[in-house]
């Protein structure tokens, strides 16, 4: 069996066209899952363990077992898919969307049928415009040759904003508001988009179901690293590595064969000094742990998580002090505002991490970075402020000789050197005022 | 004659429950026909066609990077300046953009040409640096490919 499956096929024909789709039998688990009690599709997704591949790694089967029936609950019940990627180092749901757009819509009706829900809505990030014309045209073609069977799917373009592709953030920002996190309980399951019971999943999630159902539960459970990491992940291979892209693999390969046998390894002759294996939230992993398989499991037991999949590769040429102010810096721009660990915590990271990467700080001031890491993880309404805290902590354990160093030698050991010297922060620009027409600063 | 915008902002409301969940694409709709931007008078329109105050429709504007509340360029160039561009030479691509179009980050060329954007990742870490024109991604740009990105751009 090939273990290819989300993008399976997707090599040999273009299956962005409902023809081509349907020739691999595209839609056919659409129809024979009509058939099916919603119950027992939730039973292959639970015996296949099929888990979030947004990051949060929960069970699918069990979130959609979360959603009260209708006699319990009478408000239309919505299935949300998050197409909101937006995770540094994530570039995988936008290659399904252009790719196999059909099995992430065939994807969504069975899960609409497994909540016997009639509303799909797909929150797709504004700076997709080519997966949002892609996913478009195939919506279109799937509802002409009447797939939908009553079921009405609502393609959602986001504007920019990182903290909707939380599931809160999206819901609230799907409501026409700012995408601000809610407080929970309660959860999406129970009140979710209108305060309605909702199944919030994401693209990949969503995507590798048709599959699931084509091989079962118990096939699909066999490949990758079972019994909790089963199946294929896109890993999103970027950095400082020969070959950058998506790869799609069982989980389980190690970190050191995906970047030396399948991504070329590390360019310019450099060396490697350390791998973010899920995303810039992630702990930071050094070059002597890429020997780890990546899968779930394994990765706990380093203190860090396989995340939305996203390999970032740093070679010897970086400043890590250069590399935590940058992940802070784009985090406190992402920050929704509106609690105040997150909110302060990412501001004071940042300016920590400016005053020892300027060789201004003291050792306590060090200390107290990791004090502010620490006064944010685990006390905010989302996940946003532990993604920055988590990773900056992980630098300063790791990479401790060189944070002190800074310190000690009054300024960046790499001289300007390093290879994300001077890199300008988006958050920077919001004190330039744009120049009008006539030439005359606004 | 374009349609009036509250007709297309409504007809998008009637797929949603509850039509405050149009102000995005509303919003969208409104920068497009105001030449890429949000002046005061497109809150005042985006509310009257989805009933919310223009209050209300600025607040969540502000929230959104992709919405632009002051005048833009004919042309919008943004640069990924995230760690896995950056790792890979993203500031020598912004750095090239800079001498070529004589702004910083943020800024608009003074004959309303280009307007020059840092930006954080936009989802395509693999192919660095990705460079978005008008939402458009270029992948793979390097300092050498801007005079000629710039050459283009002008005559197109």
């Amino acid at each position: 069996m090939s273990d290819v499956i989300v993008l399976a096929g997707a090599d040999e024909r273009d299956l962005t066209q409902l023809g081509e789709y349907r020739a691999l039998g595209g839609y056919a688990q659409l129809e024979r899952v009509r058939g099916m009690a919603p119950a027992d599709v939730i039973g292959e997704l639970n015996a296949a363990n099929l888990r979030g591949r947004g990051g949060a790694f929960f069970a699918t089967g069990r979130k959609m077992q979360f959603i009260p029936g209708a006699e319990q609950n009478p408000n239309p019940h919505y299935v949300c898919v998050n197409a909101d990627e937006s995770e540094p180092g994530t570039f995988k749901d936008r290659e399904i969307m252009n790719r196999v757009p059909h099995r992430l819509i065939e994807g969504s009706l069975i899960a609409a049928h497994a909540i016997d829900s009639q509303h799909v809505f797909i929150y797709i990030r504004g700076e997709y415009l080519d997966a949002f014309e892609t996913l478009r045209a195939a919506l279109d073609e799937a509802r002409k040759a009447e797939l939908f069977d009553g079921v009405t799917i609502v393609l959602h373009r986001g504007a920019g904003a990182y903290i909707c592709g939380e599931e809160s953030g999206l819901l609230e920002s799907l409501e026409g508001h700012r995408g601000q996190a809610r407080s929970r309980p309660p959860y999406p399951a129970i009140s979710g988009l209108y305060a309605s019971p909702t199944l919030i999943n994401n693209v990949e999630t969503i995507a590798t179901i048709p599959k699931i159902l084509e091989l079962g539960g118990a096939e699909y459970a066999k490949i990758g690293a079972p019994p909790d990491s089963t199946g294929t992940r896109l890993f999103c291979l970027s950095g400082n590595v020969v070959k950058g892209g998506n790869y799609e693999l069982p989980m389980g390969i190690t970190i050191r064969e995906v970047i030396y046998d399948l991504a070329g390894g590390i360019p310019d002759g450099r060396a490697l000094k350390a791998v973010i294996p899920g995303g810039s939230s992630m702990p930071i992993l050094t070059a002597g742990q890429i020997d780890v398989p990546l899968e779930h499991d394994a990765l706990r037991a380093l203190d860090t998580f396989l995340g939305a999949a996203a390999v970032i590769v740093v070679d010897d040429r970086a400043c890590m002090v250069q590399l935590g102010l940058r992940v802070a810096q784009f985090y406190m721009h992402e920050s929704c505002g509106k609690c105040t660990p997150c909110r302060e915590g990412t501001r004071w990271m940042v300016q920590l991490l400016e005053a020892i990467e300027a060789g201004e700080a003291t050792h306590s001031q060090l200390d107290l970075l990791l004090d502010v890491c620490d006064r944010i993880l685990g006390k905010c309404l989302c996940p946003l402020g532990d993604a920055a805290a988590m990773p900056v902590a992980s630098y300063v354990v790791k990479f401790r000789d060189e944070f002190r160093a800074h310190i000690d030698q009054g300024g960046c050991p790499f001289g300007g050197e390093s290879s994300l010297d001077g890199l300008f922060a988006p958050v920077d620009q919001h004190t330039h005022h744009p120049v009008v027409e006539e030439g005359v600063p606004a | 004659m374009p349609r009036p915008l509250a007709d297309q902002v409504r007809a998008i409301a009637a797929q949603y429950p509850e039509s405050r969940s149009a102000v995005m694409p509303a919003l969208r709709i409104a920068q497009e026909r105001h030449g890429g931007w949000l002046p005061p008078e497109a809150f005042e329109e985006v509310g009257e066609a989805l009933e919310l105050t223009p209050a209300y429709c600025k607040g969540v504007a502000t929230f959104y990077d992709m919405f632009h509340l002051a005048p833009v360029g004919r042309r919008l160039v943004e640069v990924c300046t995230n760690i896995c561009c950056g790792l890979r030479g993203a500031q020598e691509v912004l750095s090239a953009f800079e001498r070529a179009l004589g702004v910083q980050p943020g800024e608009t060329t003074p004959d309303g040409e280009f307007t020059l954007r840092a930006v954080e990742c936009i989802g395509g870490c693999g192919w660095p640096t990705v460079v978005a024109i008008d939402d458009r991604h270029r992948l793979n740009v390097t300092a050498g490919d801007v005079p000629q990105i710039v050459q283009e751009l002008r005559h197109e």
